[in-house]
């Protein structure tokens, strides 16, 4: 059996599903209530919802999910922008295909793209470099989203550009990072959390060693994880362990792909093209040093110096991303959760975006 | 210079008619009937079943067929799931200027093959021609009639406790496309299924009885076709997610791409419901054919009211599909 194979295999799955229960139970009578755990992962949400443990284990233990789909952390504004800079002539706007249905104030890059724009969806943003040298009479813009694991290949597609000389090319950034948005939302303190599911990828790009402020200045636990359905359970029966222990601590629980000091080529990377800014989030508001921009030296390729966007105010709606991403609510509290909001029909980005909580709840944890 | 379409192919003239004498008269074998203007066949006094479908894939070679290929086998299948026996199609082509005569020459070669190979006769065709910019390459328009059976297999009688069997791993020529599309790279080429279902599915209604009704899961994929039948026949039917045949190349690629298996097209695949008493005389049949070699029981209609579908997920919790909502990915067939 391979490894893979072994970290979805059902009886380890349901083995595992026991044994997270009895540790889950251990805390509740030791605490008198149910742990209550945040993964700030985007990818975490969809596969917690998808392999059916969220809503197996709700009894026992309280998963709420943090603000870790990029797209849906992303201010209102800033999309609107994305969206209106995609619709002029001369240019090509490039993007990851879950940006595409994400409603703007006005209408959606989807339909930006139905009335002529144009506007493509790559797959890897070396693809938009590669756009960008075959149409050199015109401009081409790759809407930058992202969090570390997405960041590191923001600053290759811009090397590239930079090697080949290519002048029509810039790049969007409104990149997020994983440790101010987690220390915003402990600071804060609206919400009430045991300990973080902490996030696989990410962790392979910054390393195990980044959460150590957890424990230390927190005193909160941690333990990254991976994504198949024995790796999930087994991190939350490690973070468990943790609890019931009293100390707090990290544990990397994804250490065939993550290591202490995470991938040095990626940090060298970000740190030569890119440099820390405060970034506005949804619901959240800006955020000190929450995000990376271009630095000064390479604003050749900053859409953002490249092209003026004037940004309204936008639409006012009664969707609730802004708390479902500080944890705050459930999307089925929210008025329009599957009434005036469905995937069809999305109000917020929260249920459009593949990692989206709401999404994650509409298609895997509704059973009407 | 290369050789390939003008303007000119579309006008009627010469080019039109050496087109048509040379390479689609020669590759569908009818000299006899060209100089009319309808194709003229017999049939018994039968129901005939007919059905139309356009073909826009892109890009228009990928792995496993062609564009010539799944405009037959797509048309074959759609008569085949409806109980019918294919017998003829007719082909219409929507030509780019520009676009290579010798690509022209394979598709028409892969739609030759299949038909013969599915044992259906193209019988009447139309060539237009574009200008280069107001098509992408070839489009291809085929319709189909068959015979239907003496096998009613509407779905009227879809009663609790039928089984639904899949005949193989789902989700194959999604992949296949956008790997192809995109040149992805992916360690592993996935094949697209692309193939005609008629004589297997020919020989489950001849050699078995309790077929309620089948479907080929093509665009939108397995949930959205069987979304769309649970609502047509207020029926709930429960899937065992563990059972669901997909290859790991496939499950692979829709991790890194965020795609779900059982909303990819499928363009070779049925899926049946069927009386359970029946469920192990079809899977032997299926599984002697190349074709259904896979084939597994992926679920049981739970009860004839509501019309859901249900999906159970290996740590037991259930929850509900839907049809494919919005764009997953455009022009797959």
């Amino acid at each position: 059996m391979r490894a893979m194979d072994l970290f979805s295999d059902t009886d380890l799955t349901l083995q595992s599903l026991q044994a997270v229960i009895r540790v889950a139970e251990q805390f509740k009578e030791k605490y008198k209530r149910a742990p209550v755990f945040m993964e700030v992962c985007g990818s975490h949400t969809m596969a917690f919802a998808r392999s059916g443990i969220k809503k197996r284990l709700n009894d026992h233990v309280e998963l709420i999910s943090g603000p870790g789909c990029p797209v849906c952390v992303t201010d209102q504004k800033s999309i609107d922008a994305m969206i209106t800079l995609g619709e002029s002539p001369n240019r090509i706007l490039c993007t990851f295909g879950d940006m595409m249905r994400v409603p703007g104030s006005r209408h959606s890059l989807m339909t930006a793209k139905a009335a002529g724009n144009d506007i493509r969806v790559v797959y890897s943003p070396l693809d938009s470099v590669k756009i960008a040298e075959e149409n050199p009479d015109k401009e081409i813009i790759f809407l930058g989203i992202g969090f570390e694991t997405t960041i590191p290949i923001l600053t290759l597609a811009i090397r590239e550009a930079e090697k080949k000389g290519i002048m029509n090319y810039s790049v969007w950034m409104t990149t997020k990072l994983v440790e101010p948005a987690i220390r915003a939302l402990l600071d804060a303190g609206e919400v009430k959390l045991d300990g973080f599911l902490l996030p696989g990828h990410v962790s392979v790009v910054m390393g195990e060693e980044k959460y150590g402020f957890l424990p230390k200045e927190y005193g909160m636990s941690g333990v990254i994880s991976g994504f198949e359905p024995v790796q999930l359970l087994s991190g939350m029966y490690k973070l468990m362990a943790l609890l019931l222990e009293g100390k707090p601590g990290i544990i990397n629980d994804y250490q065939s792909v993550v290591t202490k000091k995470g991938n040095r080529f990626a940090q060298e990377m970000m740190d030569r093209y890119l440099t820390p800014f405060g970034e506005e989030w949804r619901g959240m508001g800006v955020i000190p040093d929450s995000g990376l921009v271009l630095r000064d030296r390479f604003s050749l390729y900053d859409a953002k110096k490249k092209f003026q966007i004037s940004m309204d105010q936008p639409r006012k709606t009664k969707c609730r991303c802004g708390e479902i991403i500080r944890g705050l609510i459930k999307p089925e509290e929210c008025v329009l959760f599957n009434k005036g909001c469905t995937p069809l029909n999305p109000i917020g980005p929260c249920m459009v975006s593949t990692e989206g909580t709401c999404s994650a709840h509409y298609q895997y944890m509704r059973e009407d | 210079m290369k050789d390939v379409i003008s303007l000119a192919h579309g006008e009627g003239g010469e080019l039109t008619h050496r087109l048509i004498e040379d390479l689609f008269a020669n590759a569908f074998c009818h000299h006899d009937q060209l100089h009319l203007d309808a194709a003229v066949v017999t049939c018994e006094k039968k129901e005939i079943a007919v059905t139309t479908d356009s073909f826009v894939v892109k890009p228009i070679f990928f792995p496993g067929g062609d564009i010539g290929k799944l405009s037959v086998a797509g048309t074959v299948n759609d008569l085949a799931v409806s109980g019918a026996s294919p017998l003829f199609l007719t082909a219409g082509f929507i030509l780019e200027e520009g676009f290579e005569i010798r690509g022209l020459k394979k598709v028409v070669q892969s739609m030759a093959e299949e038909a013969k190979h599915a044992g259906v006769r193209i019988i009447a065709g139309d060539t237009k021609v574009v200008e280069k910019g107001e098509a992408d390459g070839l489009f291809i328009n085929t319709t189909g009639f068959g015979v239907l059976g003496s096998k009613k297999v509407n779905g009227s009688n879809v009663k609790e406790g039928d089984v639904v069997i899949c005949s193989g791993t789902i989700g194959d020529h999604g992949i296949a496309i956008v790997s192809a599309r995109e040149k992805l790279g992916l360690l592993t080429e996935v094949q697209s299924d692309c193939a005609s279902l008629n004589h297997m599915i020919d020989r489950l209604l001849s050699e078995t009885d309790g077929i309620r009704i089948m479907r080929d899961p093509t665009r939108g994929g397995l949930a959205t076709t069987l979304v769309e039948l649970c609502d047509n026949l207020q029926m709930t039917v429960e899937l065992q997610e563990r059972e669901i045949p997909v290859k790991r190349e496939v499950e692979g690629a829709c991790d890194i791409l965020g795609f779900d298996p059982l909303y990819l097209a499928n363009e070779g695949k049925v899926v049946i419901i069927a009386d359970a008493t029946e469920e192990e005389r079809i899977l032997e049949i299926l599984g002697k054919d190349p074709l259904g070699r896979q084939a597994r029981t992926i679920g049981e209609v739970t009860s004839v009211d509501k019309g859901k579908l249900l999906l159970k997920t290996p740590v037991g919790t259930t929850r509900r599909m839907d049809r494919l909502s919005g764009m997953l990915l455009p022009r797959i067939c």
